[in-house]
């Protein structure tokens, strides 16, 4: 362990988050709100927090090891979630206490879009602006991006970003260099979100709201500056609109490159995971669609099927926007909505769940034991487009799978435990273990109700999804800090 | 520069180390998924799995844009059609090959565009035994390093006290030696570079490098330590390609021995020779050895391809009373291992040899380069163009060119003549100016200074 190395780039990456505070700043001067102080004073803070850091071993030169890798992951993405909430601590609307207020930073890190807030449309401008730009930064992962514009994070880069990237196969770069890569990562993801804004605003959103919602849509988060979500908008435009944007951000960013690179659209339909991604989402919506119109949850069909579409994407892609309360819709497809979000996006995507891929190699390993049985001696490789897939990677997904359901049901039981109901305490670890956001039962709308020891679990849960598990987990094993 | 290496091997994962720390997009190719693994978490590359010569394999590893590929897989054939793939489907600009074959190398017309469109051959073999020849010519010499085609050569050498120069401050060195010019480029200390000026004192055990006209060596090499005889005995362990070639190459300068394990390999060996002796048997038996009178011999050579063979037996020798031993190791972690001790010098195959290939990818006319001191230092032969408007070089006293911190330009060729650079010293266009520099990482203001300005055509 090379405590002084990760110190170093913690410190930098601390520093470099504090800038980050000032962008709402200025959305509080245009808004003329109160909040320039607040901001102001966690910028400050932030910023000397780093600089405590960094300071005393500036000069320090050494590279990341493996191991060093996943503790400045953690621990950057623990002290962000703390040092994000200081806004809300420090200023006097939402008044919301420390673990509210870091629930707040964590559910908008992760791109969960779990709120604790009510009253979103009067508070104000800044703090809003401030929770969409959170998501934003988490989408892409603050990582990849400090790897983007930090070039002397070297080789050690490569150990932070294998640690924050999700999805199975990580060693595919799209580029030689570690940075080119990030760059190319953070072009598209810019690209989309200019394009996501500029569509909003063509359908008539206000220029602020077009661009908040941008940020929480590329990333697949969630949030957004209204109590009633999407729904506040009532135009069946804007929610297409959102449904495109969100597909996009779920397919894994690599293909976005390849495709951009080479001008044509052929890297999708040769990409197993994106057709198993496509053919998810369109079944969960035509089944929304079709049963909504059958059980006569909505007049009319048409009413019905934007909001079938709308709901099972932006669940599905485990955003979590709501345009009705779907926690409340009959029988089965709250909970079918939920369990999709367990699949949630594709690897290398800004989307959440276990990913795509990894349910794709999950299937296919079952199917494979059943072919076992009728072929006793044949050899069945798992494949994925037309290549195998080695062992040692079905072995990995099938241990992520485990400590999924393992993680899920011991925290589902402890939420449980602290006195909520099933429904409630089981949908909401999923909810945030998935960084989808909205629950069932008292967590269909918003956190408020939990309790303050069940917000930390969530909080744990949420960064457990994001940092998949595996990340989190190591460095809560002995053998990580032995010797 | 957009590079694409084609096996994994120990030549292409050293070279893939040694490129990647400035700034050159590396994609290196193998079939062995656990080398590329291992390589791809030390180092800032991507690695595509898959048969090297397959056009589709080029495609992934991006040989549309490639501005180079270099071809070391283990198989002659793999790295020549890959070099023709690369230019008949993807007109990649620089194609680099290893043949190790000698029957390929003996037909020169072979390897041009129109039939095997290799750009540059490489053969480590080759460039290994004309490195140790070098070094058995130059007794005491640590490294000897050619330029400008042999006419001024960079040696380093370790101070010894009993040189008349060590202990005394360089500005004296024309005092010692009035009819010869040389120029220290850098000295070593514990490890350390130290740039020289005229004040600095040269200590014992200080690794001196210095360049002068190739005559001019010798005399050289005698202010700094006490002249070696000149070799005459050579033991040679290890009958495999370097072995073999090696005798081939001093069996007529000198009085040759080598041994080797293998029965038939010795005695195939012997068949090829003129007056070498052929050994059979084990280079680290100790009986062989006193009985072949390892107690007079001037250099051990071991150049097996076992590392740990190599070092032992050379160890042995050393201490059954080989004036010189030296061994080939191929681990970069054994080389500081045993450098201090009973070895006296190791040779690194791949240092050796990345040299020839970072000719091809500096830019600016670079006419050779020598990595030294495992890739932190270089010694670079590049040549100056333009007038004084166009290139920062050409027309400037010495003094005057903004050369960073950590490099010195030791000497200038000029119509064959060997200059010894001094601070009032002008550059000419076409001049071959070799410069020093202790840290690889200003390569690139070098690069840019010999570059003319686009406006120069």
């Amino acid at each position: 362990m090379r405590v002084k190395a990760i110190q170093r780039i913690l410190g930098l990456l601390l520093m470099l988050f504090s800038f980050t505070m000032l962008p709402p700043i200025l959305v509080a001067l245009i808004y003329d709100d109160a909040t320039i102080v607040p901001f102001f004073s966690a910028f400050c803070l932030t910023f000397i927090i780093g600089m405590v850091f960094w300071l005393p071993v500036r000069n320090y030169r050494a590279d990341l090891k493996l191991r060093d890798g996943f503790v400045v992951v953690v621990m950057f993405w623990t002290v962000l979630g703390l040092s994000g909430s200081l806004p809300f601590i420090l200023s006097e609307q939402p008044s919301i206490s420390v673990t509210d207020s870091v629930f707040e930073a964590m559910s908008g890190l992760t791109t969960t879009g779990a709120t604790v807030i009510t009253g979103l449309d009067e508070l104000p401008k800044s703090i809003l602006y401030y929770r969409q730009q959170l998501q934003w930064l988490g989408g892409m992962g603050i990582i990849v991006l400090a790897v983007a514009v930090l070039p002397m994070l070297g080789i050690g880069g490569m150990q932070l970003y294998r640690a924050e990237t999700p999805g199975p196969m990580k060693d595919n770069k799209l580029t030689p260099r570690i940075t080119e890569t990030a760059k190319a990562l953070w072009y598209i993801y810019l690209s989309l979100t200019v394009a996501c804004g500029l569509a909003y605003w063509g359908a008539g959103m206000s220029g602020f709201d077009a661009l908040s919602h941008a940020f929480s849509t590329v990333a697949i988060g969630g949030f957004s500056t209204h109590d009633q979500s999407m729904g506040y908008f009532n135009s069946a435009l804007i929610e297409m609109i959102a449904v495109v944007f969100m597909l996009l951000a779920g397919v894994n960013y690599a293909l976005h490159f390849l495709a951009w690179r080479g001008r044509s659209l052929s890297p999708y339909r040769g990409d197993t995971e994106f057709k198993f991604y496509a053919v998810v989402l369109l079944s969960a919506a035509a089944i929304s669609t079709l049963y909504l119109y059958w059980t006569m949850t909505f007049d009319s069909l048409p009413s019905a099927l934007h909001h079938g579409i709308f709901q099972a994407v932006s669940i599905g892609t485990t955003a979590g926007f709501t345009t009705a309360e779907y926690h409340n819709w009959p029988g089965f497809l709250p909970a079918m909505l939920l369990l999709m979000s367990f699949v949630g996006g594709c690897a290398g995507s800004t989307g959440g769940g276990m990913k795509v891929i990894r349910v794709v190699m999950l299937l296919k390993q079952g199917m494979r034991e059943i072919l076992r049985l009728v072929h006793p001696n044949a050899q069945i490789p798992v494949k994925i487009g037309n290549k195998a897939v080695s062992d040692r990677v079905v072995d990995s997904v099938w241990g992520f799978f485990s400590l999924y359901v393992v993680s899920y049901c011991i925290m589902s039981m402890v939420l449980a435990a602290t006195g909520l109901d099933l429904v409630t305490s089981f949908s909401a670890v999923a909810a945030c273990m998935n960084n989808l956001g909205p629950g069932l039962g008292d967590v269909g709308a918003n956190y408020a109700s939990v309790n303050d020891f069940g917000k930390w679990v969530l909080c744990f849960a949420m960064l457990l999804g994001r940092l998949e598990i595996f990340t989190l987990l190591v460095l809560l094993t002995p053998a990580f800090w032995r010797k | 520069m957009k590079i694409i290496i084609l096996g994994a091997g120990q030549v292409g994962s050293s070279v893939a180390a040694n490129l990647a720390s400035e700034a050159n997009d590396i994609t290196i190719v193998d079939v062995d998924v656990e080398l590329l693994r291992e390589l791809q978490d030390r180092l800032d590359i991507r690695t595509v799995v898959g048969e090297a010569s397959y056009p589709d394999v080029l495609l992934r590893a991006g040989a549309e844009d490639a501005e180079m590929i270099l071809a070391v897989t283990n198989s002659d054939e793999t790295n020549m059609v890959a070099c023709q793939i690369a230019y008949s489907l993807f007109r990649t600009p620089t194609k680099i090959a290893r043949v190790r074959a000698r029957d390929y190398l003996g037909y020169p017309g072979l390897f041009r565009p129109e039939s095997i469109p290799i750009d540059v051959m490489i053969s480590p073999e080759k460039v290994i035994i004309e490195y140790v020849q070098k070094l058995i010519a130059h007794p005491g010499a640590l490294q000897v390093l050619d330029f400008a085609g042999g006419l001024a050569q960079l040696v380093a050498v370790k101070a010894y006290y009993g040189g008349p120069l060590v202990g005394e401050p360089l500005k004296r060195l024309p005092e010692h030696m009035p009819s010869v010019q040389t120029r220290v480029a850098a000295i070593f200390r514990k490890g350390y570079p130290i740039i020289p000026e005229g004040d600095t004192v040269i200590e014992a055990d200080d690794e001196v490098f210095f360049i002068a006209a190739s005559k001019d060596i010798r005399s050289v090499m005698g202010e700094m330590r006490r002249l070696d005889k000149p070799n005459k005995r050579i033991v040679i362990a290890g009958g495999g390609n370097i072995g073999k070639g090696l005798a081939q190459a001093l069996e007529n300068d000198y009085n040759v021995k080598l041994i080797d394990h293998n029965f038939n390999r010795s005695k195939k060996i012997s068949e090829e020779m003129n007056s070498a002796i052929v050994l059979h048997g084990d280079a680290a038996d100790e009986e062989l050895l006193v009985e072949e009178n390892i107690e007079s011999t001037d250099v051990f050579c071991a150049v097996t391809n076992d590392d740990e063979a190599n070092i032992l037996s050379a160890m042995l020798a050393k201490r059954l009373g080989a004036r010189k031993v030296m061994s080939l190791i191929n681990r970069a972690s054994y080389v500081d291992l045993v450098e201090s001790g009973d070895i006296d010098i190791a040779i690194s195959p791949h240092q050796a040899m990345i040299g020839s290939l970072l000719t091809h990818v500096r830019r600016g006319d670079v006419v050779m380069v020598h990595s030294l001191r495992r890739g932190a230092a270089e010694a670079i032969e590049a040549i100056a163009h333009g007038d004084e408007s166009s290139s920062k070089v050409v027309g400037r006293a010495i003094e005057d060119i903004a050369l960073p911190a950590g490099t010195t330009i030791g000497a200038i060729v000029r119509n064959d003549e060997v200059i010894i650079a001094h601070h009032d010293t002008r550059i000419e266009a076409g001049d071959h100016v070799i410069l020093f520099l202790v840290d690889k990482q200003k390569i690139e203001v070098v690069e840019r200074l010999f570059q003319v300005d686009i406006t120069f055509l």
